[in-house]
């Protein structure tokens, strides 16, 4: 559609506004865009992609190998409040080591608790297991 | 959401354009971390056009406006953008008008009839045709 052909920075808009809409009319609710609308959207995601990669390189840890990683991302998800809607898609990883002692250490927890529970208790643990693993 | 997942994914390698332009020359950008940025960048449209229906809703309008987008920003928290949108938006429409009035002379140069009228517009068109030459550098590309 927009994305224009010449080359350089220079263009108005680098994203495709086609796929933008593809993306926009994916919700719900939403029934017609305004052309307008499409542009600044687009335009607007831009922006947000430069900013998020600008802050998460500066207050993150990769730069000191001049590199941009996903730590940076992912902790800019947690640590700062207008990125905290990226929170669920960006989640911290853990090392395998350490998941397998948070199991060790629930399964614990679970055997303090009364022995009429245990049927909840199970399932609960189960739930659990599939959450993180997700 | 839609039936094809890559449909809601953006083209990477614009995506990594846009990266590099925000960094210092020569940062690496791992392929995760690029990867992450590319589906932050569909939940924040999701996320603004959830935000924007909101506000068109809200003046019982079907159809998304500049304005409801702009108002998104806001909400979201990303005020800092609202200045650089409204100015890229103002190239924007003077853009698409040059371009309906580049078509409309095409129309003209069949219709033999309103050859005079287009005389008297084609003055206007040409001045600002000229301004936006001198703010723009790129081609324009009829689509």
């Amino acid at each position: 559609m927009a994305a224009r052909l010449s080359g350089g920075e220079n263009r108005l808009v680098s994203l495709p506004l086609s796929r933008i809409r593809v993306i926009m009319k994916s919700s719900p609710e939403v029934s017609s865009i305004n052309q307008d609308a499409l542009f600044l959207t687009a335009k607007a995601t831009e922006l947000f992609v430069q900013y998020l990669a600008a802050y998460s390189y500066k207050h993150g840890k990769g730069k000191e190998k001049n590199a941009l990683t996903y730590s940076d991302l992912s902790h800019t998800a947690e640590e700062c409040e207008t990125f905290q809607f990226l929170a669920d898609i960006l989640p911290k990883k853990i090392l395998a080591s350490k998941y397998l002692k948070m199991l060790e250490k629930e399964k614990q927890d679970g055997n303090v608790r009364e022995d009429d529970e245990e049927d909840e208790e199970e399932a609960d643990e189960h739930e659990a297991v599939e959450d993180v693993g997700s | 959401m839609a039936e094809r997942p890559e449909d809601l994914n953006l083209p990477n390698a614009v995506i990594t354009r846009i990266i590099k332009e925000a960094l210092p020359d020569g940062v690496n950008i791992s392929k995760e971390a690029r990867s992450a940025i590319s589906r932050a960048a569909s939940v924040f449209v999701l996320y603004a056009t959830s935000c924007a229906n909101n506000f068109a809703m809200k003046g019982k309008r079907k159809t998304l406006n500049a304005g409801d987008v702009l108002s998104a920003m806001e909400e979201m928290e990303f005020q800092r953008f609202v200045t650089p949108l409204k100015e890229s938006l103002e190239v924007y429409r003077r853009e698409q008008k040059g371009k309906k009035e580049a078509r409309k002379d095409k129309d003209k140069k069949a219709d033999s009839e309103e050859q005079d009228k287009s005389r008297e517009e084609e003055n206007d068109d040409d001045d600002e045709r000229m301004d936006e030459e001198e703010q723009n550098d790129e081609e324009e590309v009829d689509n």
